[in-house]
């Protein structure tokens, strides 16, 4: 029995190792071999090898736009936290029936295409669209917002695709909060705000941590949701790598912010794993 | 002078109808380790939760030092609980679990650090102080969870099943090291169990609770020796029980006639005569008498061994009696009996010292 556990048990981990390799590992090689290539009219790519793309990253345009995107990712993590945190709170506490159901429907968007969701979010926000007439029959305003292709567009649409990576998390951080460490904090004298910010929110850290990773990262790699709701005047991150590559053809440059991009993630990560320490945030995330 | 720090008025507690607790009256007196007994699903916890505030009673009213604390929350009560649990918060170290409640009043610093050091010291956790919960083993854990209430020094401090999830010998070891730390610190404790030995050996006084009542209430040798009803009796300790009726009456003699032997009886409650009655032996009053041994077998039971328990410091025996009733005596070795050999099938006789035994009014069960 034992034996055949460690075959299954080295089984799905070569699948795994071999997955990453192939999907994840080989496509970042040649990324970061395309980035130190040179880049004519006739080729996409060809030698020599360079670090001139790298040195051109060096340009106030390019800064400006890793500035802008970190920014923007960041204040949508926020929004997201803000949004999410009472709301997976509410949700893991609920001792109702329709807890599952409410679960459920946080789960439901995935599986309709992010890119059909964010097409649908233009006829929600454009001048005809739903949330002006609504506003405009109720008497709110006079005449429709400008609600599309603005920062604000982009923002609410960061923030309608990615708020379950920040809920998902949380929600199973907080419903393995023991309530009876709760009760504790309440039975020595802690008052519920004390009681929040000395027993729960430490406790739900990893939950935090974790979802704030999960739409951190993404936020600053989804090209479409700039590209469809904040027209062209919105460039972040992804939609510069996204133009380097498909529209300048640019693939040497695109591979070398890719690669500055990872690296800087990676860095992230490791301050992550290095200020949370225990096991069980790693776990989470 | 003892005063009453608890006081429970015909408190109920109901929960979507179901009735949890039912008119309780209480009175816990300043200072006393009084323990709630009975077994799970009583309503013990649910009356430690009602007096630390996490439950409101559905009726009645509870004092806790002279002041009704309805609709206090728990954190403005100065009661303070270890949980069955622990509940150690696993992101603090031992000194700052200790700490969290001088903190959360907001004393000095200073302060703060001497007495953490006292109390550490008393449960003998001083050089533990650094380390975290899961860092500890059982006892210690349970060690901080007490310091963590009493270093508040509450006027109660309540304690649910806090032993429950130690070995048999470390248990044994907290009970004392408890009682001990009870007494130096005077604070009254409120201790909740199951363990009707736990509660015998370490309470002034014990609470025996039965689906949400009070079935009693008295120092550990009054339920035992002294039982209101069958209940209490059946639920501390063993008992063999005998029904019988009234025969005659003669101040606090009772005859009564058990298994159609006469016999002698003794209590301080009216009967009449009539009246059917159980009769209550303890294992340990019963006596088994080989045949060679008995002379007058006249106010004797014959029964035959069924089976024989050795237990080094005593001999359990189950004896069938003529009515295939079976009884169990505890057996001591002393000067008379330093044997104590039976052999199972052999034919005995049972019999007590009259006036030990434990005569109760009839109850349908």
């Amino acid at each position: 029995m034992k034996h055949y556990d460690n075959g299954l048990k080295h089984f799905s981990l070569s699948i795994i190792w071999l997955w990453l390799t192939v999907f994840a590992m080989l496509p970042f090689c040649l990324v970061t071999l395309a980035s130190f290539a040179s880049h004519d009219d006739a080729h996409l790519l060809t030698l020599p090898a360079t670090l001139i793309n790298y040195i051109h990253l060096n340009n106030s345009v390019y800064v400006k736009i890793f500035k802008q995107s970190f920014y923007i990712a960041g204040i949508c993590t926020l929004i997201c936290l803000l949004l999410g945190y009472p709301f997976a709170y509410l949700i893991a506490r609920m001792q109702s029936r329709f807890k599952g159901l409410l679960i459920l429907l946080i789960i439901i968007p995935f599986w309709t295409s992010s890119l059909i969701r964010t097409y649908s979010m233009i006829t929600m926000l454009k001048p005809q669209g739903v949330i002006n007439s609504m506003l405009l029959w109720l008497g709110v305003i006079s005449k429709p917002l400008t609600l599309l292709f603005t920062d604000t567009s982009v923002m609410i649409g960061l923030v309608y695709n990615l708020l379950p990576f920040m809920v998902l998390p949380l929600l199973t951080n907080i419903e393995r909060l023991d309530n009876r460490l709760i009760d504790a904090a309440r039975d020595l004298g802690a008052n519920r705000l004390t009681t929040f910010r000395k027993i729960i929110l430490p406790l739900t850290m990893p939950g935090i941590l974790s979802g704030s990773i999960l739409v951190f990262l993404p936020a600053m790699t989804i090209f479409y949701i700039p590209d469809l709701l904040g027209g062209s005047k919105s460039i972040l991150l992804g939609n510069l790598i996204q133009n380097q590559f498909l529209i300048a053809q640019n693939w040497p440059l695109g591979s070398a912010i890719s690669v500055v991009f990872t690296l800087l993630l990676a860095v992230l990560l490791i301050i992550y794993w290095r200020s949370s320490g225990n096991k069980d945030s790693q776990e989470l995330l | 002078m003892t005063t009453n720090i608890i006081e429970l008025h015909d408190v109920s507690k109901s929960i979507h109808d179901h009735v949890i607790l039912h008119d309780l009256n209480l009175e816990v007196r300043n200072g006393e380790f009084l323990t709630l007994l009975g077994p799970s699903g009583c309503g013990k916890t649910t009356l430690l939760r009602l007096i630390s505030g996490f439950e409101n009673p559905t009726t009645g009213k509870i004092f806790i030092n002279g002041k009704n604390v309805d609709g206090l929350p728990p954190h403005k009560r100065h009661v303070h609980t270890v949980f069955q649990s622990y509940a150690l918060f696993p992101h603090m170290t031992v000194f700052e679990n200790v700490a969290f409640g001088l903190r959360c009043r907001k004393l000095p610093k200073a302060e703060i650090a001497t007495r953490v050091a006292e109390v550490l010291k008393i449960v003998k956790l001083e050089k533990f102080a650094q380390r975290k919960p899961d860092q500890l083993s059982g006892g210690q854990q349970q060690r901080v969870a007490v310091a963590r209430a009493v270093v508040n020094r509450p006027l109660v401090l309540l304690l649910d099943e806090p032993l429950s999830s130690l070995d048999y010998r470390l248990r044994k070891t907290m009970q004392i090291e408890l009682k001990q730390l009870q007494r130096k610190l005077g604070i009254t404790f409120i201790f909740v169990t199951h363990d009707q030995e736990e509660a015998l050996s370490m309470s002034d006084r014990v609470v025996v609770m039965h689906e949400g009542g009070i079935e009693q209430v008295g120092t550990p040798r009054q339920v035992y020796e002294q039982p209101q009803n069958l209940t209490v009796a059946n639920f501390i300790g063993e008992a063999n029980i005998f029904d019988s009726e009234i025969l005659s009456i003669e101040g606090k003699q009772l005859g009564v006639n058990i298994l159609g032997k006469p016999r002698n009886a003794k209590s301080s409650r009216s009967f009449e005569l009539g009246q059917k009655v159980h009769i209550l032996v303890r294992p340990e009053d019963l006596r088994v008498w080989k045949q060679v041994d008995v002379d007058d077998s006249k106010d004797m039971l014959p029964g035959t061994v069924e089976e024989v328990i050795y237990k080094g410091t005593t001999v359990d025996l189950m004896v069938r009696l003529s009515n295939n009733q079976i009884v169990a005596a505890t057996e001591f070795f002393d000067e008379d009996d330093d044997k104590l050999e039976y052999a199972i099938g052999e034919p005995v006789f049972a019999t007590w010292v009259p006036g030990w035994e434990v005569v109760l009014p009839h109850e349908t069960l």
